[in-house]
């Protein structure tokens, strides 16, 4: 487990993604089977090995440490995991710390009230760093600082030949820890596993977003025209071996959406856009947001937030591949199973018709509801192809709304950035209780400003400063940004009462006095929650 | 003050402008180069290990206390007892200073930084591999290491050495004078070289040493690429070295950690002792478990430069509250 304990922890730390794969690489090409599968899985999300209750650690801690300095340790630390691998007392021991398929193997076949013995037998033979991932492990509270799709892009980089990652995304679920096949065949020494019918994720296609000057080289023609909704993209797999909901970026998301799982009564694979959908109108994204990285979700999770898809392409039908079809194909296939299979909690995406182009600038214009973030622009003789094909999908956004902000902290970015102030929260002006103006937090934005726009904007904090916290600084309440944002919605869990999507610096206003900035009320006029004007699918 | 013993020339220990300071030798040149010859002490004496001088009626001599370079534990003996002061001290060898010597007191007064269990030091050749193995892995980026100008960024230097880096090591420019007056106390550090007035490319694989302060701000944007480490006993714990936006946190440090702290004392077979530098309660906590009467001492200014790189800043950094919720 050294290995993967020293893996655990640098890409914890490490901020670079390409830092991350470098580490992930080094981590698969040079650890033996069956570790370095496990630990894959560990990495992926796919090792769940909940066995132990943080009371056992506790109760493993009282045994061997003194009660009031284990008080003031916690107290120190904050984490619990943490704290009991820090002052475990070292113990004489020739003992190897466990290897990661022996910690899986053992926990899987040991009864309850062997574990505490169990455990801290490892931890007696292990260092500091390594029983933390042991107990982060056992107790489920893993956290691994890269995703799945990261290490899917090391695994194809350790490849002895040349693979995409997508290919592996592609039989990734037909797969199972600790993937020896897998492992085999990127390494010469086996054939490609064949996922057959799992209910594998099939790679998404992706949209380029449409610049002016784009627009003005389309065909009207040639295209057809969906909006663009403001949820989560999701493909629904259902096959005769099982049902998966999966995002965009490969995670299996199923166990958040129970009702949609219930609901995919079919052999199908499907691209859409989950929702919470109340009485046929789209709410705010804020609500999607109380439904995902959900372990668990109850009757009235499912009540006061309840959930849908407009489904906007089909890529298999009853086991046959339809993504080498035209797109108007596809369309008319999808409509066709539609109108047969009567999904519940499913709709279909309406097609917008349009005739020319300045016709759909107009449609794009009238567009004012939270839930529709654009248009949608796919050729009709498309076909569906992972990844971002030029010329084939775009994504036309509408014009962003804009408000003009106080700069209130800053706070130092990260990786690259660790050196600047790159990170802004900025506030309206509102009537405080005693009638007096004051400055309330609406948003933070990371982007939008040039590199010199950054230096400068990094030089200005730093010499405007008035208190410090750590990697925050608090600055005089003097400059205006112009902040450029999708949509605002309302929001309980911010202090303003609004949440802004997308929120970036659109221009810095060294010529603006603050008191010339925003008020909230003006934010508030431009929330929009009901979409109303939008048509909803049959 | 009219006459100072200074245990060792960090700046919370060496404070400048005392009419007659006594210390060792290595320490009286290391306070003359960094506050200058003037403001080091209107007189300077300097008293070699084990040498006795009696001021009023108490002898006084100095043992090392394997700090850093000079640093010294003092020894008081007045009428058949003794009080030893420990100033910092560690118990790991350290190629660049000479290591603590236990002696049997009556009182012993213990420093107490790094007083909590969860702070146990690994093995510094371990931390040291950990930096080299990470230079392998990125050969195009430069790996800048942040480490206290007095005791760290020798001993760093010296550990790389002994791991076989013999490739020149890159100092920020706060660090070079202090390096110098090691080596003209004979500590041999091999090839070092400003970091500064290099082209970015010629920085890919090497290895800079800077203050703290430095490696994550304006002063490492000359870097190719920077994987910033630190060198700190509190790297141990994951919050800190998150909230510092550190890569890659190194555990090596110049202060005993608690098992040392608690061997010490009963190395020293004091009954009693006093705790100053850090946090008390848990050390007097243990130590009474044995018997040990442990008392606070609360001394003025302490815990600032080698409080080894987190004061009460970071510390707060940890808590920074997000305005929006
Ligand atoms: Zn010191
Ligand atoms: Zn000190």
């Amino acid at each position: 487990m050294i290995a993967f304990a020293d893996l655990l922890e640098r890409l914890v730390f490490t901020p670079g993604r390409n830092a991350k794969i470098a580490l992930l690489r080094r981590y698969f090409a040079t650890q033996p089977d069956p570790d370095r599968g496990i630990g894959l899985a560990a990495v992926t999300g796919e090792l769940s090995l909940t066995v132990a209750k943080p009371a056992l650690i506790r109760d493993l801690a009282a045994s061997r440490t003194d009660p009031a300095l284990f008080a003031w340790s916690y107290d120190y630390v904050g984490d619990l995991a943490e704290t009991v691998a820090l002052m475990w007392p070292e113990a004489e021991t020739n003992a190897p710390p466990p290897t990661l398929s022996e910690v899986v193997e053992t926990l899987e076949g040991s009864a309850k009230a062997d574990l505490p013995s169990i455990v801290s037998a490892w931890l007696d033979a292990s260092d500091a760093s390594v029983r933390l991932a042991l107990l982060k492990l056992i107790t489920g509270g893993l956290r691994v600082g890269a995703s799945a799709r990261l290490a899917k892009i090391a695994l194809a980089e350790i490849a002895s030949f040349p693979v995409d990652p997508d290919e592996i995304e592609e039989i990734w679920h037909g797969l199972a820890p600790p993937y020896l096949p897998l492992f085999a065949w990127l390494e010469g020494r086996g054939p490609k596993p064949d996922p057959l019918h799992a209910p594998v994720f099939r790679p998404p296609m992706l949209a380029h977003p449409l610049e002016a000057a784009d627009l003005a080289s389309l065909n009207a023609a040639d295209y057809r025209a969906e909006w663009k909704w403001d949820g989560i993209r999701v493909q629904l797999v259902a096959t005769a071996e099982g049902r998966r909901i999966y995002s965009r970026g490969a995670d299996d998301v199923s166990a958040a959406f129970p009702e949609i799982v219930e609901a995919m009564a079919f052999d199908a694979v499907l691209d859409g856009e989950l929702l919470v959908v109340r009485d046929g109108a789209v709410a705010p994204f804020a609500d999607l947001q109380q439904r995902l990285n959900r372990k668990v979700v109850g009757a009235k999770m499912m009540r006061d937030y309840p959930v849908a898809v407009r489904l906007y392409d089909i890529l298999f039908e009853a086991g046959a591949d339809l993504r080498p079809l035209p797109f108007d194909e596809r369309r008319r296939r999808l409509q066709a199973w539609y109108e047969r299979v009567r999904p519940r909690l499913m709709d279909l995406s309406p097609m917008i018709p349009f005739a020319t182009l300045d016709e759909l600038c107009a449609i794009r214009a009238d567009a004012r509801a939270a839930s529709i973030e654009g248009l949608m622009l796919k050729r009709g003789d498309s076909a569906y192809v992972p990844g971002r094909p030029k010329g084939q999908w775009w994504k036309w956004k509408r014009d962003p709304l804009t408000i003009d902000a106080v700069l209130m902290y800053a706070q130092r970015g990260h990786g690259k950035r660790s050196s600047y102030y790159s990170d802004y929260t900025f506030g309206l002006w509102r009537r405080d209780a005693a009638g007096a103006d004051e400055l309330v937090p609406v948003g933070k934005a990371y982007s939008g400003f040039t590199d010199q726009e950054l230096g400068w904007l990094d030089k200005w904090v730093r010499n405007h400063t008035t208190a410090r916290f750590g990697p925050v600084r608090e600055v005089e309440k003097s400059f205006v940004l112009e902040i450029a944002f999708d949509a605002a919605q309302l929001s309980g869990r911010h202090k303003s009462g609004v949440a802004l999507r997308f929120p970036r610096v659109a221009r810095l206003r060294p010529d603006k006095p603050a008191h010339e900035a925003d008020r909230l009320e003006t934010l508030m006029a431009l929330v929009e929650n009901r979409p109303s004007g939008v048509q909803q699918a049959a | 003050m009219e006459r100072a013993i200074i245990t060792h020339a960090h700046s919370d220990h060496a404070r400048p402008g005392h009419s007659s300071v006594l210390a060792s030798p290595a320490t009286l040149a290391l306070m003359r180069a960094r506050l200058g010859a003037d403001r080091a002490g209107g007189s300077q004496q300097a008293l070699g290990w084990g040498e006795v001088i009696r001021v009023g009626g108490v002898e006084v001599s100095l043992a090392p206390a394997g700090h850093v370079l000079g640093s010294a534990q003092i020894v008081l003996d007045h009428a058949g007892s003794r009080v030893v002061v420990s100033g910092d001290y560690k118990r790991r060898p350290d190629p660049t200073c000479d290591g603590f010597e236990p002696i049997a007191c009556d009182v012993f007064v213990t420093e107490a930084t790094f007083a909590l269990p969860v702070f146990r030091h690994p093995d510094p050749a371990h931390e040291i591999a950990r930096l080299l193995a990470s230079v392998a892995l990125f050969p195009d980026r430069t790996h800048v290491v942040g480490c206290y100008a007095l005791g760290k960024c020798q001993r760093l230097i010296a550990l790389l050495r002994e791991a076989g880096w013999d490739a020149p090591i890159h100092l920020h420019g706060a660090l070079a004078s202090l390096c110098a007056v090691y080596e003209d106390q004979g500590v041999h550090l091999g090839p070092l070289k400003p970091a500064t007035g290099l082209a970015r490319d010629a920085l890919k694989g090497a290895i800079v040493l800077a203050p703290p302060s430095a490696v994550t701000d304006r002063w490492a944007r000359r870097l190719s690429e920077p994987v910033v480490a630190l060198a700190s006993g509190w790297m141990r714990v994951r919050q800190r070295a998150k909230s510092r936006g550190v890569e890659l946190p190194l555990v090596i440090s110049d202060h005993a950690d608690w098992d040392e702290l608690n061997e010490t004392v009963d190395e020293v077979g004091a009954p009693e002792i006093w705790v100053t530098h850090g946090r008390e309660e848990a050390l007097i906590h243990c130590v009474g478990a044995r018997g040990v009467r442990g008392r606070a001492l609360r001394l003025v200014g302490y815990g600032d430069e080698d409080d080894e790189g987190l004061g009460p800043e970071e510390a707060r950094a940890a808590d920074a509250v997000d305005v929006l919720a």
